[in-house]
């Protein structure tokens, strides 16, 4: 298993080996779905939305419908407008939605298709919209994407009406509609009204029925998203997936945007809380205190299971650094960070978090997971955290490993439970107490098995 | 009267419409000619295609299985992702080769690349990969904005095969060309024709092989080679699941081609035919009765009696180990249909196993076939081309002087080719019965009402279909992954396959779908005294 990669060190600045991101369309097509009774539309060759298709399908294990252009050779040469209008003119008359979300690729942005003219000159059916985001896929990552696709529907969409609706916005980030539940949770027992957008629940966790619904219940509707421009605030959590829509809301509507992590672990959770609690002016509910104190309760009963122990944390930028900041909670050494998506500001913050600790660790953003190995082969760790894509190294290298972020390929109902708040930071320290006594287990002596741990 | 289909695409735009019901047909048998279907032309743009790109046919089908070169994608970094260890194309590592199929190469070119061009980060790249790895070959796959913004890959691969003495090969296969993956399937056979075949000379031994159009995806190959192997053939390359560019470089020498997806890797068969005298025939591993078909036609090529005696007592011997087990798989499904909806063959051969175990097929149709592959061979001579197809390269060869061999004489070749699919495939279509449907590049309405309509038990596809098929009852197999088992080809196979669409079908998943206060009455009276 990735039996060629050396030990040491080779400088690279041109090879990407074992990527740690994909593209920022992916991304967007993710937002899009949480839009209720919105087509995501991919403006570029089918082979884009093909695989944005099949990678979301394969992480939630439900239908994702989204729309092509469908460009060829033709269409690259001469510009994809007359693609386009056809396109908005066929799905809205053979799929219905309400809404099309398009976002671009590589191919058309480097063309230069301008959407927006193409847009006003295609045949929109009376009450029907269609918005757009530019993401080209060379830069940032499908986070970035998605960041961008939601910045989108507030510019859109968004409206300050004067009518001030009582009600949070929040923006989830890049999470599992199993976490969205969970937030939505958290404001319903402050019994606090909100927008989330986007909301995935519903759509991507939908239940099975019988019947096939290609527009299922979920999803934040459009009335909600021009209303969110009517909110007493925004929460954008994590900053690299959300704190662009929130701005955007500041700007354009004058809503107070709060930029927080993405609430994993109890830190972040307890920041999270506080935000609602100080923007409501409602104290904090017994229900969640009940919950923070038993997450509390379990982090002193089990910490012998996972103090001291290294790991690899490695994912997309909001919740690495959550986690990061979540091990070192639990008294956990991250001695290797690593995200995929560009940026100074993920290296700045994790290396303060370290710093704070007196933990010596490497971090780094537009990382790869070759080099995340050749750390690992230098110097090992007691446990690995990320993507799917880890089980090459921990293969390799026969170190445990705790599958958790975005996409888990090969376990299946990750995507509805939720790993935010107190009760996802109770089933993080489950997974990872589990993973390190199964290893446990596994290498003890007859003689040193354990019945009660 | 119309039919069934007629129905469905009836609610389309006037001109989509129009499209369309080129792409279906109503299989009759009693038709006084042919029945001809439109297929391989571009799909409407806003249609929710399976279809992918011609990328997607290059790295990810042909050249991504091949085990021991370095493949190289040459763009942003979606493309090279998303076809990393996603196909199932099997691959076990032999001594200290270089076996790469863990291992995602990418230029993951930013914007700065996009607009002074990507040659520079290219050469990096590739100066990067030798230092680190030193491969024995390394070849570059462009994406949509490589071709786009004028980059010359041919170029950078002559460069770094001089340079560093690795042979370097460039594909031009950019998502936008062609109408599907298909186009990308023909650059990258044209590539191995080229660069690679002919260019190796390891000893090849008696009855000698090349499978081509064999993926290995859940090990089919494996299964292919172990039978194969059983009886005495010398498989010199496998094209190309667990494949190697070592072993390609001397596939000239076998004595005769096998092509299981016609679709992706005919190109090949065709040009080895003329530039070396070998031959190819049709086979089909898909299901019992077809495994058996094509050894036997396999042996008749050779016309050798040990080899035909060697042949039987295998058959016996593998139909011995299955045969109770696929009777007690048919006895379940026996009855049930299905609608199968895959790539360029697969949605013909399962027609095959699913007969097997007693399930009809009553739809069928492929992703991005050609003509042919639902008509025949026959009808390449009118294939008109249109202007997607033209950007294609047809890669002429010439007999080689050196490697040409005749191995039939003509008297032989006329009476084979009566007797097994010599350089000849029939096609899909006339295989369906009476009444059946065959449909092109299906969609998602489609598909949608089609499921409604004809109400399968059984529904073959890919992933962006599957929990559609699901959540509307239908058990659905994957049939490009198969849903992460196998293999599926062969004896041994076609159990595998048996038992996971028992499974499937009578999972007691299904029996929970409503939940039984719908079904029984809520409300109990009871009596109150007053």
């Amino acid at each position: 298993m990735l039996d060629l990669t050396p030990k040491e060190y080779i400088e690279r600045s041109a090879l990407t080996i074992n990527p740690a991101k994909t593209c920022q369309p992916v991304g967007a097509m993710y937002a899009a779905l949480g839009v209720h009774r919105c087509l995501p539309h991919s403006h570029g060759s089918q082979g884009c939305c093909a695989y944005h298709r099949k990678f979301l399908t394969r992480n939630f294990r439900d239908p994702v419908m989204a729309s092509t252009s469908s460009f060829t050779e033709g269409a690259s040469v001469f510009g994809g407008g007359t693609n386009l209008k056809t396109a908005i003119k066929n799905v809205f008359s053979i799929y219905n939605p309400d809404i099309i979300a398009i976002h671009t690729t590589c191919l058309s942005e480097t063309i230069g298709d301008d959407i927006p003219a193409f847009v006003a000159q295609a045949q929109i059916p009376e009450g029907k919209l269609v918005i757009h985001a530019n993401t080209p896929s060379y830069q940032g990552s499908h986070i970035t994407g998605f960041s961008n696709m939601v910045k989108a529907m507030i510019k859109y969409l968004a409206v300050n009406s004067n009518k001030p609706n009582g009600k949070i916005t929040i923006l989830p980030g890049f999470v599992n509609p199993g976490d969205m539940r969970e937030i939505k949770r958290i404001m319903k027992a402050f019994d606090q009204e909100y927008i989330m957008l986007p909301d995935t629940s519903g759509v991507l966790d939908a239940p099975m029925t019988g019947k096939y619904e290609m527009y299922p219940k979920g999803g934040t509707k459009v009335d909600e998203i021009i209303d969110s421009g009517n909110s007493i605030a925004s929460i954008a959590l994590g900053s690299f997936a959300s704190s662009d829509a929130g701005y955007e809301l500041e700007k354009k509507c004058k809503v107070e945007t709060k930029v927080l992590k993405t609430p994993i672990g109890i830190k972040a959770t307890d920041e999270f809380v506080m935000a609602v609690s100080k923007l409501t002016g409602k104290q904090v509910p017994a229900e969640l205190e009940e919950e923070r104190g038993q997450l509390v309760d379990i982090m002193v009963d089990c910490h012998y299971h996972y103090h001291g122990k290294t790991v690899a944390i490695f994912g997309d930028p909001d919740l690495v650094i959550a986690l990061t900041e979540f091990a070192l909670s639990l008294g956990m050494v991250p001695k290797y960070v690593l995200t995929g998506t560009p940026g100074d500001a993920f290296e700045a913050q994790v290396k303060y978090m370290l710093e704070e600790a007196g933990i010596e660790g490497k971090v780094k953003a537009l990382g790869d997971l070759f080099t995340l190995h050749q750390w690992i082969k230098q110097e090992p760790v007691d446990l690995i955290m990320g993507t799917t894509y880890g089980k090459y190294i921990a293969r390799a290298e026969d170190i445990p490993f705790v599958r958790i972020g975005f996409p888990i390929l090969d376990r299946s109902v990750h995507s509805y439970l939720p790993i935010v708040g107190y009760k996802g930071a109770m089933r993080v320290i489950e997974m990872i107490s589990n993973t390190l006594l199964d290893r446990q287990d596994r290498d003890a002596a007859d003689e040193d098995l354990e019945l009660i741990l | 009267m119309k039919t069934k289909i007629d129905r469905v695409i009836e609610q389309y735009p006037a001109s989509v419409f129009k499209n369309r019901k080129e792409h279906v047909l109503v299989r009759n048998t009693e038709a006084p000619e042919p029945q001809t279907i439109t297929a391989n032309t571009r799909t409407i743009p806003g249609i929710i295609t399976n279809r992918g790109c011609c990328y997607a046919g290059c790295k990810g089908v042909v050249l991504g299985p091949l085990r021991d070169a370095v493949v190289l994608t040459h763009g942003p970094i979606g493309c090279g992702f998303y076809t990393w260890g996603t196909r199932r194309n099997k691959g076990r590592t032999r001594g200290d080769e270089q076996n790469y199929l863990n291992y995602c190469f990418s230029t993951d070119l930013q914007e700065g690349d996009i607009v002074f061009g990507g040659e520079k980060k290219l050469r990096k790249a590739i100066t990067e990969a030798v230092k680190i790895f030193n491969p024995k070959t390394i070849m570059i796959c462009a994406t949509c904005p490589v071709g786009l913004i004028g980059d010359d890959i041919n170029a950078v691969a002559n460069w770094a095969t001089k340079e560093f003495g690795v042979k370097t090969i460039a594909f031009s296969c950019e998502g936008y060309k062609g109408v599907s993956q298909s186009g990308g399937h023909h650059i990258a056979n044209n590539g191995l024709i080229k660069h690679i075949i002919g260019t190796g000379d390891k000893a090849v031994g008696k009855y000698s092989l090349n499978i081509l159009g064999e993926y290995n995806i859940g090990g089919d190959g494996w299964e292919l080679e172990r039978l194969l192997k059983k009886i005495g053939y010398d498989i010199v390359s496998m094209m190309t699941g667990d494949g190697t560019v070592e072993d390609l470089k001397s596939a000239h020498k076998a004595d005769l081609n096998v092509i299981q997806c016609h679709r992706s890797i005919n190109y090949i068969g065709e040009m080895l035919n003329t530039k070396y005298g070998t031959n190819w025939i049709k086979v089909n591993f898909i299901g019992v009765k077809s495994t058996i078909k094509s050894l036997r036609d396999i042996a008749k090529y050779f016309d050798d009696p040990d080899l035909t005696a060697r042949t039987e007592a295998v058959i016996e011997e593998e139909l011995a180990e299955i045969s109770e087990k696929m009777e007690q798989y048919r006895k379940l499904c026996q009855g049930k249909t299905a609608a199968l909806f895959v790539g360029g063959s697969r949605a013909h051969h399962y027609q095959y196993l699913l007969r097997d175990l007693g399930i009809e097929t009553i739809l069928a149709g492929y992703e991005f076939a050609h003509r042919d592959d639902y008509e025949g061979r026959e009808v390449l001579p009118f294939i008109k081309e249109d202007g997607d197809s033209k950007n294609i390269e047809n890669l002429e060869v010439e007999p080689d002087p050196k490697h040409y061999k005749v191995t039939l004489s003509q008297e032989r070749y006329e009476k084979l080719k009566e007797e097994i699919s010599l350089n000849y495939y029939a096609g899909m279509i006339k295989d369906m019965p009476n009444g059946t449907i065959v449909i092109d590049d299906l969609n998602h309405y489609e598909t949608e009402e089609l499921l409604k309509i004809l109400k399968p038990d059984l529904f073959c596809s890919g992933i962006k279909d599957k929990y559609v098929a699901h959540k509307a009852g239908i058990f659905s197999k994957q049939l490009h992954s198969y849903d992460y088992s196998g293999p599926y080809a062969g004896f041994r196979g076609a159990v595998n396959f048996a038992r996971d669409i028992t499974m499937g079908l009578t999972t007691p998943s299904w029996k929970f779908v409503t939940p039984p206060w719908k079904i029984e009455p809520m409300l109990e009276g009871s009596y109150v005294g007053r």
